[in-house]
């Protein structure tokens, strides 16, 4: 083989592994991506079953009850128009708390509960998380209620 | 004094990179080989320059100077001296005054010591340096300056993120910086060897030893920065595929893929063009990487201050030099002779699908990280998490495993397939036998792959030292077998965490045992606890397995300075793997809750990443001894 075509090959070869990777990429994407909800979300599209996502909004005060076996947490989300019932086994982190900020990240059951594998709180006083962040500017309500 | 000092040493410093440029370029467009030879002084005075202000900023954190506002915002005077010292960096300007730091001290390092790369490619080398160098300095001066003077000044400043306040924060920064910021070197060396059209073996070998030392750097970094992440997060994991990990794995990737094509083109005169296109590739990503981390677009422990200015202003460095550097590839890889040719049943075939696997798994993280950010610009707000990058990336990185066993018992130019299959057979023996017996305890797909190919790797890995006399074999060689041997090991950590984890959350009362894998966990009591600056609820845990009895101290810690709290996790470590301890909250009945983790040979994770840095060294030591003794042959010739 002359060193022209050994380069041409390898050339192509290269191009071949980015179209690779990027269909690879696309083909996971379509069902792996978690697609981030707002309690209005779910109440305006429907409950999205079958697949991870993740929810945040505001930790609705007084919505917080241990069960009985001491590490199950139920809790409602709310961003001001609407709410969502979650179930949570584990540890809170410790910037949770109500009226406070939180994404939960796990599956909705066909009864429209929401099972979370995992909950992210903010991680400090001045820290909110962007997708948040937007949710939040649609309703109004709960933008005052935070700069206060 | 401090600050006002600090920041005329950036300014001289910034002066110094443009004067650094402009001798580079006038050198060689003039051929003025006396303008060339002061290039080299300018560097390393430059690089001096940096670090003389990083010394000055940590000087001002650990006197607590609060008439600085970078200290009154993330220091407090009650931190213990370590976190003043590290806290430097634990921060947005800090950070980036380190990255500048260790660029410009990394440039000084090429002006001393490179001795083998032809002296007109140098100070092409320093003249690309100077330019990221300028740009750099441009961010710290006009949108970041670290030494901005707070008037008046404050009693006591807000504290550093809890998070942050652990050993970690002194060695992982600075370490993946090392590596991230280390990669600049080979990018200017491509860029350099391009103005002077010098692609070729000696380019390679003058360039491999920098790549070498940046990757061992990222290597250390990443996984220091995955134990800090496990022990300091409570989360039981060592991995998020969150953006920033991933913004510290593409450059290590690419870094990777690089060290891999150099010893093609330092060898056997091949992958020209392509090495040099990676040299560009690797340092780009740590500029992406730090695009993703610093410009506040992703919220993270990493990410510090979100300012739309700053994040403007590092994709606009990043679009001059890797758009600048792609043109000048186009521009000149036409006048880049092409390689010497080779079978693809040879060493170089192995390195070429090294190469391509790299690439493909480099893509598939690149797609994932800047996925969600792209969705956002077009309102769809979602995450990318481990389900895609396991699915996506899992068997490709599986894939490249059973390259990396076969490459290294291959032979350089040509090789026959039955001859390669005939000196696999132990390694491929290996995997089969594990896959069987795999069989029965069945761990899921990928583990059983991941378990299977690490024994058919450890195997393999080991192989190239077979009936050789091993007091005369190189030690590059044994860099390798102990870097390969170190992905092995990681491999099997990995695989037999995923696969082997057991854990238990329950509430208990003081004297109720929890189980765990082989472990019995009682709840001895709670007690309080003082610190430096911070106070806990220490929990006392007996934890008996079989005979054997020890006491973990998991707490929850309580900070003043921000006012936040933490879990701080208590690790047993074993043998044969680590039991994780959590301490929870309390509830009204008295119960605490504790959540459990026993992880089989999950140290491995971390202990193979360990030898691949010392492979890595190994490597290293061995090459720079080789190519001092040509040169001093040919001094002698």
């Amino acid at each position: 083989m002359k060193a022209k075509h050994q380069r041409l090959t390898l050339a192509l070869l290269a191009l071949g592994a980015v179209v690779v990777a990027g269909l690879l990429a696309l083909s996971a994407l379509k069902d792996q991506a978690a697609f981030f909800y707002a309690p209005s979300d779910v109440r305006r599209d429907g409950i999205p079953l079958g697949r991870a996502v993740r929810l945040g909004g505001m930790v609705e005060d007084g919505s917080v009850k241990r069960a009985a076996d001491g590490v199950t947490v139920h809790f409602t989300v709310t961003d001001g128009a609407a709410t969502t019932p979650v179930v949570f086994a584990g540890i809170v982190p410790n910037l949770f708390r109500e009226k406070s900020g939180v994404v939960a990240e796990g599956r909705f059951e066909p009864d429209g509960r929401f099972v979370a594998s995992n909950l992210l709180a903010k991680h400090d006083e001045k820290y909110m998380p962007p997708e948040m962040a937007g949710k939040m500017h649609e309703t109004k309500t709960l933008v005052t209620d935070q700069t206060s | 004094m401090i600050a006002e000092a600090g920041l005329a040493a950036l300014w001289f410093a910034g002066a110094l990179a443009a004067l650094q440029l402009a001798m580079a370029a006038i050198g060689i467009a003039r051929n003025r080989d006396d303008v060339s030879a002061a290039v080299r002084p300018v560097a390393i005075v430059q690089g001096l320059l940096s670090a003389l202000a990083m010394i000055l900023l940590i000087w001002l954190f650990l006197r607590s100077d609060m008439s600085v506002k970078l200290v009154v915002e993330n220091s407090h005077s009650a931190k213990p001296w370590l976190y003043k010292f590290a806290g430097a960096w634990g921060n947005h300007e800090g950070s980036m005054l380190l990255w500048v730091t260790i660029l410009g001290l990394a440039g000084g390092a090429v002006a001393i010591f490179e001795r083998t790369l032809a002296e007109r490619t140098l100070t092409a080398t320093l003249g690309a340096q100077a330019v990221i160098a300028l740009g750099f300095y441009a961010f710290l001066l006009f949108s970041s300056n670290p030494f901005a003077r707070l008037s008046p000044a404050a009693p006591d400043g807000l504290g550093l993120n809890p998070l942050l306040q652990d050993p970690g924060l002194a060695f992982h920064p600075p370490t993946l910086y090392a590596g991230y910021v280390g990669l600049s070197v080979a990018f200017s060396f491509a860029v350099g060897a391009l103005v002077t059209r010098d692609v070729g073996p000696a380019f390679a070998r003058a360039m491999r030893p920098w790549v070498l030392i940046a990757w061992i750097f990222l290597t250390l970094g990443i996984t220091a920065g995955s134990y800090w992440a496990y022990y300091e997060l409570g989360w039981g994991g060592w991995w998020f595929w969150d953006p920033v990990e991933n913004a510290s794995l593409m450059p290590w990737l690419a870094a990777t893929a690089l060290l891999h094509s150099v010893t093609v083109l330092a060898t056997r005169d091949g992958l020209r063009a392509w090495t040099v296109m990676l040299a560009v590739v690797a340092f780009s990503m740590s500029m992406i990487g730090t695009f993703l981390v610093r410009s506040g677009i992703l919220t993270s422990v990493h990410a510090f201050a979100v300012d739309p200015e700053r994040g403007a202003f590092i994709l606009a460095l990043l679009a001059i030099y890797i758009g600048g550097a792609l043109a000048l590839f186009a521009a000149r890889i036409g006048t880049v002779r092409a390689g010497t040719t080779f079978d693809p049943v040879s060493r170089e075939g192995g390195l070429v699908a090294n190469n391509l696997l790299l690439s493909v798994i480099l893509g598939i993280v690149l797609i994932g990280t800047l996925y969600p950010i792209v969705a956002a610009s077009f309102g769809v707000q979602l995450s990318v998490g481990p389900p895609f990058f396991n699915k996506a990336a899992g068997p490709i990185a599986l894939l490249l495993v059973a390259v990396m066993a076969a490459g290294p018992l291959l032979r350089w130019r040509r090789d026959e397939g039955r001859a390669v299959i005939a000196r696999m057979a132990l390694p491929i023996g290996a995997t089969v036998a594990a896959a069987i017996t795999l069989m029965f305890v069945w761990p899921g797909v990928l583990a059983w792959a991941g378990l299977s190919l690490a024994a058919g790797l450890a195997v393999a890995s080991v192989a190239p030292l077979w009936k050789r006399n091993l007091r005369r074999t190189p030690l590059f060689t044994y860099g390798m077998v102990i870097a390969h041997l170190g992905i092995a090991v990681s491999l099997a950590g990995m695989a037999s965490d995923s696969a082997f984890t057991q854990e238990t959350l329950v509430a208990v009362r003081a004297g109720e045992p929890a189980r765990v894998g082989p472990y019995q966990v009682t709840l001895d009591g709670i007690s309080p606890v003082i610190g430096d600056n911070w106070s806990a609820l220490e929990a006392r845990l007996s934890v008996v397995r079989g005979t054997q009895a020890r006491v973990l101290h998991p707490q929850l810690r309580f900070f003043a300075n921000p006012p936040t709290s933490t879990n701080e996790s208590a690790i047993l470590t074993a043998l044969d793997g680590q039991l994780y301890t959590v301490l929870g909250q309390p509830d009204a009945q008295g119960r605490w809750q504790l959540r459990l983790w026993w992880k089989p040979f999950v140290t491995l994770i971390w202990f193979g990443g360990v030898l691949i840095a010392l492979g890595g060294m190994l490597s290293l030591i061995g090459r720079v001894r080789r190519e001092r003794r040509t040169m001093l042959r040919a001094e002698w010739a």
